[in-house]
């Protein structure tokens, strides 16, 4: 029994080694500096401060006494908001989708899915350079509505919370359409005829029976949207033209332009926690009602 | 049984499927009220393909079906008070045992006590009221098969319709669940509408059969007919064993006939449809029929098989004429044969069942 357990011991320590090289210790990093002193040239100096916390919450007056400033908290709620909205819209669009391609013949659901895959082969910032042109004044969109006798500029998108929005749904759908469809493509479909055998309307199979057993799918899918959406930078700079500034703007901003290191790793670890709150209280909230979250 | 209302009829119904691939031809078919209807055929002859259409799953290509004489062939299944029991049961896993037998009175909207109470009424009439609160994955297939036929009954169907229900449940349970499943249908009152491929279950439970076959539906009529007067070749062969023998229609007295096979092999049959002297045609022979030991016919045993209730014999009539002949075993030791023994054999004229083709 020894042997075995040194040998499980042994079999599972590469991938501890990978968690802790690349998730624990960087996080900790993170912690780390976020606890320094900020070096103006970039960087950090060493030394205990907690600096960085503080600003996130106030500004000094003339007179150094603290008075409380909203705007980063602003920032994080219009992020979270955002992100909830993204994520949503998601769910909506991503659901009939993944429907749709699990219910397909097999081989074609390959295809399906490959299509799904297709735009990662491409960089993201390049991808949503595209949607400037089909969201700017005499863009794509604009321009069709012109022949349609539109005034030019009607439907400028560009640069509006819509546009940050579109940028979004459209980075991160594929995160929500790949765990739905894994979770869908193992129910048996019989069930939705057995479901409409019992009196149930297309949208009561849907209620009763498709969202209960996508709904590990759906959590998945909803988490890989919410948290990168919050700390997405490139769509709402791009698209959004950084008008209002995100959370991952700005602690992309803190860390290349503004050379505020530590004040970048505390929102940073605010961040983290503030999804890491929500989590719990969702964890909580589902075992309160004792819903089974697998299939079996 | 007395003539009942008619519960379902189809008239003329066909469905071929995109691709081309005719699984229904023209089929018509009265299964009457408080009636025990089997489908009954091998796979691919269009059995489940009439049961789909009838619970709403398929939509017909041609033809109408009612219910009540009321054409519901244009409605979704949600809207049929018809209710199927599934080949795999297809209980909802995410729901309790007492929360999927409810589900069709949820969906129709029910008050939450008469819910409660026909869950309760449902589970007792399967013997599975203890089970209420447990998941499917915590049944045995049994028990499963048990809370999917509660699920279908609880908001009481015109019609229930059964899939195939006992073929993924082993052979002990299944012969069990026959005579379960005909006490239900009788204390219920329901019209059952089931489809199979067993010819052993379809005889053990029905009331009436329809043996199917290339999507046309063979013969209709009570256990006793199917097996006892098979219209055609199909039907015969398909329900228990049988032997086939091909002559020439030799002399015909009223509804007799004599059937030559070759010289001085005769088969005294009963004529069926209208042959006229020197046809060709072939009757079935049920082997349990066929008497050893007596008769007019002469044989030598090629096969003798034991079979305890009974022995199997295989016998050569000459002119490459082979029969088999089931004979009881009644009395131990006495008129056993074997291999090589010369026999006499006796054909009855009403065991000769003379074919439609």
């Amino acid at each position: 029994m020894q042997r075995t357990a040194t040998s499980n011991w042994l079999g599972v320590a590469p991938a501890w080694f990978v968690i802790g090289i690349f998730g624990v210790l960087p996080m900790f990093i993170m912690l780390a500096i976020s606890f320094m002193v900020q070096d103006p040239y970039g960087g950090v100096e060493w030394g205990y401060s907690h600096e960085a916390y503080i600003q996130f919450l106030f500004e000094y007056d003339l007179d150094d006494s603290l008075l409380f400033n909203p705007i980063y908290i602003n920032i994080m709620l219009r992020s979270m908001g955002l992100a909830a909205i993204t994520t949503v819209l998601c769910l909506i669009v991503g659901l009939p989708v993944a429907y749709f391609i699990a219910r397909q013949p097999e081989e074609k659901r390959n295809l399906f899915m490959l299509l799904v895959t297709i735009p990662f082969w491409t960089n993201l910032l390049i991808r949503t350079y595209a949607w400037i042109l089909i969201l700017t004044r005499n863009g794509v969109i604009d321009a069709r509505f012109q022949a349609l006798g539109f005034e030019p500029g009607t439907f400028d998108l560009l640069y509006t919370n819509e546009a940050i929005l579109i940028g979004l749904v459209y980075s991160y759908l594929p995160f929500m359409v790949l765990p739905l469809y894994a979770s869908l493509e193992k129910m048996d479909f019989r069930l939705i005829e057995a479901a409409s055998d019992l009196y149930a309307s297309k949208w009561q199979a849907a209620r009763h029976v498709i969202i209960p057993l996508a709904k590990p799918g759906i959590i998945a899918g909803s988490l890989l949207v919410f948290i990168p959406s919050i700390g997405a930078f490139i769509a709402p700079d791009l698209l959004g033209g950084g008008k209002r500034l995100m959370l991952g703007s700005l602690i992309h901003f803190q860390f290349a332009t503004a050379r505020n290191w530590p004040f970048g790793a505390a929102v940073s670890i605010l961040l983290m926690v503030f999804v890491m709150v929500a989590l719990l209280i969702y964890n909580r909230a589902n075992k309160g009602q004792g819903v089974a979250m697998g299939g079996h | 049984m007395a003539e009942n209302q008619p519960a379902i009829e189809a008239r003329g119904v066909s469905k071929v499927f995109p691709g081309g691939v005719r699984a229904l031809d023209n089929v018509s078919v009265t299964i009457r009220e408080n009636e025990f209807f089997t489908l009954l055929g091998p796979s691919g002859c269009g059995k489940t393909t009439l049961l789909r259409l009838i619970a709403g799953f398929e939509f017909t290509t041609a033809g109408e079906i009612l219910l009540h004489g009321k054409e519901i062939a244009h409605l979704p299944p949600d809207k049929r008070p018809v209710n199927t029991v599934f080949q795999h049961y297809a209980l909802f896993p995410h729901m309790t045992v007492a929360h999927n037998v409810g589900f069709g009175l949820r969906m129709q909207g029910k008050s939450a006590s008469e819910i409660d109470r026909a869950v309760q009424e449902s589970l007792a009439l399967v013997k599975m009221s203890e089970y209420g609160a447990r998941r499917p994955s915590q049944l045995s297939g049994g028990q499963q098969q048990r809370v999917a036929f509660a699920r279908a009954l609880a908001p009481r169907p015109q019609v229930l319709l059964l899939d195939e229900p006992l073929s993924a449940l082993d052979l002990k349970l299944r012969q069990a669940m026959r005579s379960e499943l005909k006490t239900l249908q009788r204390e219920t009152g329901i019209t059952f509408v089931f489809v199979t491929h067993d010819q052993e279950e379809a005889l053990t439970m029905s009331d009436r059969i329809a043996v199917m076959s290339a999507g046309k539906i063979q013969q209709i009529g009570a256990p006793l007919d199917i097996y006892e007067s098979p219209v055609n070749h199909f039907v015969a062969d398909f329900i228990g064993d049988t032997n086939f023998v091909e002559g020439r229609l030799s002399n015909i007295e009223g509804e007799n006939a004599a059937l030559t096979v070759s010289d001085g092999f005769t088969i005294e049959t009963r004529l069926n449809g209208p042959h006229k002297l020197g046809d060709k045609v072939a009757v079935a022979l049920r082997p349990e029929k066929i008497s050893l030991g007596k008769g007019a016919l002469k044989g030598r045993i090629a096969e003798a098989v034991y079979l305890g209730t009974s022995t199997f014999y295989s016998v050569d009539l000459g002119a490459g004429v082979i029969v088999s002949v089931r004979d009881a075993n009644a009395l131990s030791g006495e008129g056993h044969f074997a291999t090589g023994d010369e026999v006499s054999v006796d054909i009855p004229a009403g065991a000769a069942r003379m074919l439609a083709d």
